[in-house]
């Protein structure tokens, strides 16, 4: 709570610091004019009384636990402070339960640790408040004098603001490194655990490890090809219905249709791509599964009520508007003297299609369906709703299968602790979804590169 | 036979090839339709149903003697003597006034669940509102019907979660006339809840709120800094290049790995509370950043030099002409692709799994540290609810969220279409 009281004073001091010095600038009638507006020596007198303070909370924050931490460790008695460093860690936890609880232990020493521990934590907030008041007025104080010394305030402003926007644009680089090293540091925990080979190549998976030593049958086996291949199987009908009508689509629009139904249709196609894939799962799994087990049924074959066909053929149908923007504007790029030199020499349109400009923009065509891949790849809710749990290990579309995807979400929904590999079994499978994704989309992105600038 | 005789001997089959090839391409864009439709048509009729509720005529007594309140003396009703009444007891005993033939405990058992398990709450709720109707007339009220009464007398079906005896009950009140079907205003007042009949979406419908305000101050002026420091400030080189690789891969990372960052890092690392619109808004701006960023700096890079070069002629400084020039022209495009970002941030759901927003929660969220799920997240759990009602409200909320998203999306249309007729 002090925490924000403080934050508050620095932010009412900055703006006592801006227009004290806005006041003070556009007074300022001296022999030569100031170099820059008033509000250029605000800000900058606001930056600088309110920038420093707000950095030495940070550290302060950081620092802060360790320091009360140490405090009572000093305070220990001797014969607890020569034992291990889990009877102290447990006086730690119960020192801190105490202060969070406010009650008191009955245990003296944890008692008198408690009030050492309040009286530091007490210390250690005035000196907080003390500094960053001291760094405060020291800013407003340096913020109006510097005025005579003639600072280009508009420069340092400038400055101030350039290297801000820098920081914004690094969030993505910070955004990059952070899913590497979180998916990483926990994936390799698990390979701790669980050597890479058996994850990678083996063929069974039941992620329930057993509470007790000596249950029977929960060991625990993470074996994921079983997921590799249920993944596999969905995406690839997924895309067996997504390539076809998406290149169709993309050709008819942009070879056949009239400018005008060009422009109904593809705004309405890209409905398809903004319609939430929770609301795709809902009708993957309550309308399309239902209907194709009763078909299946009926001509008599037994499908699975979660059927790998039902997710990967609505999963398709999501893909749709994916391939067919992309194609489209590949085929687009292919010029206009190609087609024209076809048609010429008499062929007929759809030929012109398939034997020049297909060929001329497969590149580009390539580059989309991979993107469209990985997005089938990491498609996480149709699967999650409309296919299984079970890891069955098939390539037959009317059975059940599972994901990479699901397994996650399975893994790490619902209350369990934070170190059993069970859920760092979840960071692995996302390692592995991760790589897999780049690899796709960094492929994609060059063929697709390559393929502009071939006709630039 | 000549060249010409060879041409013209293939011809027909050749234009057969291309009148097929062109009807693959008219069906493949009307397949996209056609399943557009049947997906919206299905949503709709499925969630019609929730729209309406099933309710029962009661009469409940007023007098102080069915109340209980015959030892308290006093005129006035405190919250002491509020909480004494027996509720449940009223809405029991008004039912067995309403068939006195019910003697058995078993089919007094099955009477008592023709209403609601929520209804002893409304009676409280109508009481403690207005007070002044204690010892008087008896009250008529009309109670929410139980969830497999209300699907039951709203379609006719018989299913096996109604019992005969059920039946014969209903048709009694039918002829009465004090069972009848009525807007389910509920549906956008009321939070989650385990009785079909009583669930809303006001919780969730909050949670997106605080999630998108999250997501939006932090991601717009996070992608507008970015977008301007790559468009205008950038030097060419190495890092510049890394920067623009990495917010392309973002783009199309799996949305799921994102949720797998904000618990590790935002949850595990940071302490931050789990189910809480903050993390949620944190894990749903790095995710729009990408779209955000693109799409402002295609914006910022449409906008006319010759702007640029006039305020520079006149002496601004660079920082000046974007803020005060650059800037506010783009302001439309940068927008759009703003909303679009936020419409696909409401849609998503799989990171928001991931940090814990799928908790069963019953209050509204009061701001961003408060325990939350969002409209799809609610989507996806009622979805895997067993009980046939909840199918309804699921089509329902699904529903909502499209109509939100439309108009997000038409928005943007209308925001691209008027500026760029005022260009």
């Amino acid at each position: 709570m002090t925490t924000t009281y403080l934050f508050l004073m620095i932010a009412g001091l900055g703006l006592f610091a801006f227009f004290l010095s806005f006041q003070r600038t556009a007074q300022y009638n001296g022999p030569k004019r100031l170099q820059s507006l008033p509000h250029h020596y605000a800000s900058l007198t606001a930056v600088w009384t309110a920038f420093p303070a707000v950095l030495l909370m940070l550290v302060w924050a950081v620092i802060e636990p360790g320091y009360l931490q140490q405090q009572i460790i000093t305070n220990l008695p001797a014969e607890i402070a020569g034992q291990s460093s889990d009877v102290i860690g447990l006086y730690l936890n119960k020192v801190h339960l105490s202060i969070e609880n406010k009650m008191v232990d009955s245990d003296p020493v944890i008692q008198s640790l408690v009030v050492a521990y309040e009286k530091a934590a007490l210390n250690s907030r005035y000196l907080n408040t003390a500094m960053v008041l001291v760094l405060c007025l020291g800013g407003i104080v340096a913020g109006l004098s510097r005025i005579l010394f003639k600072v280009h305030a508009r420069v340092g402003i400038e400055q101030l603001l350039k290297a801000f926007l820098m920081l914004c644009s690094g969030v993505a680089i910070v955004t990059t490194i952070g899913i590497v090293l979180s998916v990483m540091f926990e994936a390799i925990r698990f390979f701790n655990a669980v050597s890479v080979f058996d994850f990678i190549f083996g063929t069974a998976w039941s992620p329930q490890t057993s509470i007790r030593i000596d249950q029977v049958g929960s060991s625990g086996s993470f074996g994921a090809v079983p997921l590799f291949l249920g993944t596999m199987l969905i995406s690839l009908i997924a895309m067996f219905i997504a390539v076809p009508v998406g290149l169709m689509t993309a050709i008819y629009l942009s070879e056949y249709a009239t400018p005008k139904f060009r422009l109904m249709a593809k705004p309405a196609l890209e409905v398809l791509a903004g319609i939430p894939t929770v609301v795709y799962g809902f009708f993957a799994a309550l309308t399309v599964a239902p209907f194709i087990r009763d078909v299946g049924e009926s001509i008599g074959l037994s499908v699975a009520s979660e059927s790998a066909l039902a997710a990967g053929i609505v999963m398709g149908v999501m893909i749709i508007p994916f391939v067919s923007s992309l194609s489209d504007d590949v085929i687009k790029a292919v010029p206009q003297s190609m087609r024209d030199g076809s048609l010429a020499l008499g062929a007929t349109q759809s030929e012109t299609i398939k034997k020049v400009i297909i060929p001329a923009a497969l590149p580009g065509i390539v580059g989309s369906v991979l993107l469209a891949a990985s997005r089938a790849i990491g498609e996480t809710m149709i699967v999650v709703m409309a296919a299984g749990l079970a890891a069955n290990l098939t390539i037959n579309p009317l059975e059940a299968v599972t994901t990479v995807t699901v397994q996650i979400v399975t893994l790490l929904t619902g209350d369990q602790e934070f170190d059993s590999p069970k859920t760092l079994a979840a960071f692995a499978l996302g390692l592995m979804l991760f790589v897999t994704t780049l690899l796709l989309n960094v492929i994609a992105l060059h063929v697709v590169r390559r393929y502009r600038e071939q006709y630039e | 036979m000549n060249n010409t005789e060879t041409v013209k001997a293939g011809l027909r089959k050749r234009y057969s090839r291309e009148k097929r090839f062109q009807f693959y391409g008219k069906a493949a864009v009307m397949s996209g339709f056609i399943f557009l439709i049947f997906l919206l048509f299905d949503i709709t009729s499925k969630a019609i149903p929730a729209f309406n509720i099933t309710e029962i005529l009661l009469d409940i007594p007023m007098d102080r003697v069915s109340l209980n309140l015959s030892n308290n003396k006093s005129l006035s009703i405190d919250d002491a003597a509020l909480a004494s009444i027996d509720y449940g007891g009223l809405v029991k005993r008004a039912l067995r006034t309403q068939f006195p033939e019910v003697t058995s405990r078993k089919q007094k058992k099955l009477l008592y669940k023709l209403i609601s398990s929520g209804a002893k709450f409304e009676l409280r709720q109508q009481l403690s509102d207005n007070p002044e109707l204690i010892g008087g007339e008896p009250l008529s009220i009309w109670f929410k019907a139980d969830d497999d009464i209300d699907t039951f007398y709203k379609f006719e079906r018989i299913t096996s979660r109604v019992n005969p005896e059920q039946i014969a009950f209903i048709e009694t009140l039918k002829t009465q006339s004090r069972i009848r079907t009525a807007l389910n205003f509920d549906f956008f007042t009321n939070s989650d809840s385990r009785e079909p009949e009583q669930a809303g979406i006001k919780g969730a419908l909050l949670g997106s709120f605080w999630t998108l305000l999250v997501t939006l101050l932090v991601s717009l002026p996070v992608g507008i800094a970015a977008a301007i420091y790559l468009e205008e400030f950038a030097p060419q080189n190495r890092l510049t290049d890394f920067i623009e690789i990495n917010i392309n891969n973002l783009a199309a990372v799996p949305s799921i790995v994102f949720g797998l960052l904000g618990l590790a890092v935002f949850i595990n690392f940071f302490g931050m509370p789990r189910s809480a619109p903050l993390v949620g808004g944190l894990v749903l701006s790095l995710m729009t950043l990408p779209t955000i960023i693109i799409s402002s700096r295609a914006a910022i890079k449409s906008v006319p030099p010759s702007l640029k070069e006039a305020a520079l002629g006149l002496g601004a400084s660079h920082m000046q002409t974007v803020f005060h020039h650059v800037l506010p022209q783009a302001m439309p495009g940068v927008l759009t692709g703003a909303i679009i970002g936020m419409a696909q941030a409401l849609g998503e759901t799989a990171p928001l799994l991931m940090i814990g927003m799928v908790a069963f929660i019953v209050d509204v969220p009061g701001g961003v540290m408060d325990s939350a799920t969002v409209l799809p997240v609610q989507i996806f759990l009622w979805a895997d609810s067993p009980e046939s009602a909840f199918t309804a409200l699921t089509a329902a909320t699904i529903l909502v969220l499209l109509v939100f998203l439309t108009v997000m999306n038409a928005l943007a249309i209308m925001l691209r279409n008027y500026f760029e007729r005022q260009r």
